[in-house]
């Protein structure tokens, strides 16, 4: 008797939890998308590189638009695979634990991921047009960090803690201008791993 | 017995039970989603609803999106508090037993 009841405890916890947190995030997607970042911000340093800009050592940098361009793609690219990644291996997740993927918690979830993500996506865009090209790194971890601290009613809480650090790191990387690039390799890049892997061992 | 006579007899079945902690956490839910989430047939979710849904624990909404009819699931104030209460009366339970 007593273990039935346990058991519909269980029972009714898992469902409460299948049912409205999007549980099928899996750690490996933070992984890979942290290293698709790594490799992408290691990319952009050897263009400035290329075309003749110290990182480090160059204080008010003036960037060609042909590099401008350049850079934008490189940031896309990052972030196609980034989301192919996430994509990839929360599908193979949810199929091994046969959770169902297309449902309004995922909608939700996704809904409230995007939001501050688009209004940082047409910041951004505003950024480059106005040349304003050293407040872009800060500005995408800020928002993405909020993106992430409003998603979290909708997935496994620990993803806000994600978005606080990104948010203290886009604070301070507004403050040094100029080390964008190093703050974004450490927020979207090293943040990320770390916190896949951290993921990945919890919810195995 | 005592305590054992207020565990509600409607939450027996696990498959009622699985209806109610979802509709708990969620608005509307849709047949389709719910019968993912339980992992269980048509006829099966179809009448243990329909348990349900006479003891007013659970509202029905019957509609067509296009020419597709949609049923969706809510649950009542009435049994939101018989879930509850349902839910008090197995930790007194398991905390007795202990």
């Amino acid at each position: 008797m007593n273990q039935k009841h346990q058991e519909d405890l269980l029972h009714i916890r898992s469902m409460m939890e299948r049912s409205s947190r999007f549980i099928s995030l899996s750690g490996l997607s933070g992984v890979f998308a942290g290293l698709s970042a790594l490799i992408g911000g290691l990319y952009a340093y050897q263009l400035l590189e290329k075309n003749g800009i110290n990182y480090f050592e160059a204080k008010s940098v003036s960037i060609s638009s042909s590099l401008v361009s350049e850079l934008f793609w490189t940031g896309i690219v990052i972030f196609i695979f980034a989301l192919l990644f996430g994509i990839l291996f929360t599908v193979r997740k949810s199929k091994k634990y046969n959770l169902p993927i297309w449902t309004s918690t995922t909608k939700n979830m996704l809904l409230n991921l995007c939001i501050p993500l688009v209004a940082g996506g047409i910041f951004c865009l505003a950024l480059i047009f106005h040349q304003m090209y050293v407040i872009i790194a800060p500005a995408t971890l800020l928002f993405y960090g909020l993106a992430l601290v409003n998603a979290e009613k909708y997935t496994f809480s620990d993803i806000k803690y994600l978005g606080y650090c990104q948010l203290v790191l886009g604070s301070i990387a507004a403050f040094y201008l100029g080390y964008g690039l190093f703050f974004w390799i450490l927020g979207f890049g090293v943040l990320h791993i770390l916190y896949g892997l951290m993921m990945f061992k919890k919810y195995k | 017995m005592g305590i054992i006579d207020k565990l509600n007899k409607d939450f027996e079945s696990r498959v009622r039970l699985g209806i109610m902690s979802i509709l708990m956490v969620n608005d509307w839910i849709d047949f389709t989603e719910m019968k993912t989430l339980l992992n269980i047939t048509d006829g099966n979710l179809a009448s243990h609803s329909a348990t349900l849904e006479k003891s007013e624990y659970i509202e029905i909404k019957k509609e067509f999106v296009g020419k597709k009819p949609k049923t969706s699931y809510r649950v009542t104030n009435r049994g939101r508090a018989a879930f509850n209460e349902h839910l008090n009366s197995l930790e007194k339970l398991l905390k007795s037993n202990n």
